[in-house]
């Protein structure tokens, strides 16, 4: 296993996708990273040396923002949503949809698992 | 530069007329507007404004972190009381 910003990568796979195991590192990403450092995009993480680890590991640090970081700012801004008091920080406090979704139905993403309603009535034909 | 940028933020006039000249006297007064679309620009912080939610005037007090929101999304226009018969939260 290789460490990659307080991860572990898996070494068998190669640089762009090996690197998508890091929080905040996409295909993309992982593609410019293993491009900047001047990594050959097929070779998997087990035959990078330690200079190229290092050099990864440096840009991670410089560029990206990733893992506890990343996820506090995301935590950040929906507190700011919800400490105003907009609409959308309404949404995140009461747990629905924030983007004009319908919630008749669906939305379980947001609503979690369905809680029956014991004793509902059906509806009569 | 997308067109939106181009044309800038939407507040409208007569209610810009009104912070403007509020900002500049110093003194304190609650602002109606029905104009929801309105952006919040800096010169709106501190003040009260009364947004309109369909009904009745929600006294907003504009702070910092709000610019760049339009001021109906401090209005919310529905209230859900909650389900029959589920006795727990369910807060505006």
């Amino acid at each position: 296993m290789a460490r990659i910003a307080g991860v572990d990568i898996p070494r068998n796979k190669i640089g762009e996708i090996s690197l998508t195991y890091i929080f905040g590192i996409g295909r993309s990403t992982g593609r410019e990273i293993v491009k900047e450092a001047g990594i050959d995009p097929q070779l998997k993480v087990e035959d990078w040396d330690d200079q190229q680890l290092t050099t990864v590991r440096n840009l991670i640090n410089e560029k990206y923002k990733v893992e506890g970081g990343l996820r506090s700012e995301v935590q950040m801004n929906i507190k700011r949503l919800m400490d105003i008091g907009c609409y959308r920080g309404i949404r995140h406090r009461i747990g629905l949809p924030l983007r004009g979704q319908k919630t008749k139905n669906n939305a379980r993403t947001r609503k979690g698992k369905k809680k029956t309603v014991a004793n509902k009535k059906k509806a009569t034909k | 530069m997308s067109r939106s940028l181009r044309k800038g933020p939407f507040i409208h006039y007569k209610l810009e007329k009104k912070v403007l000249a509020m900002a500049a006297s110093s003194k304190k007064s609650v602002i109606k507007t029905w104009s929801r679309a309105s952006m919040v620009s800096p010169e709106f912080v501190g003040q009260t404004i009364a947004v309109h939610n369909g009904n009745k005037f929600i006294p907003v007090y504009i702070t910092e972190n709000m610019v760049g929101h339009k001021l109906g999304e401090f209005a919310p226009t529905r209230i859900f009381r909650g389900h029959a018969g589920k006795k727990d939260k369910a807060k505006k």
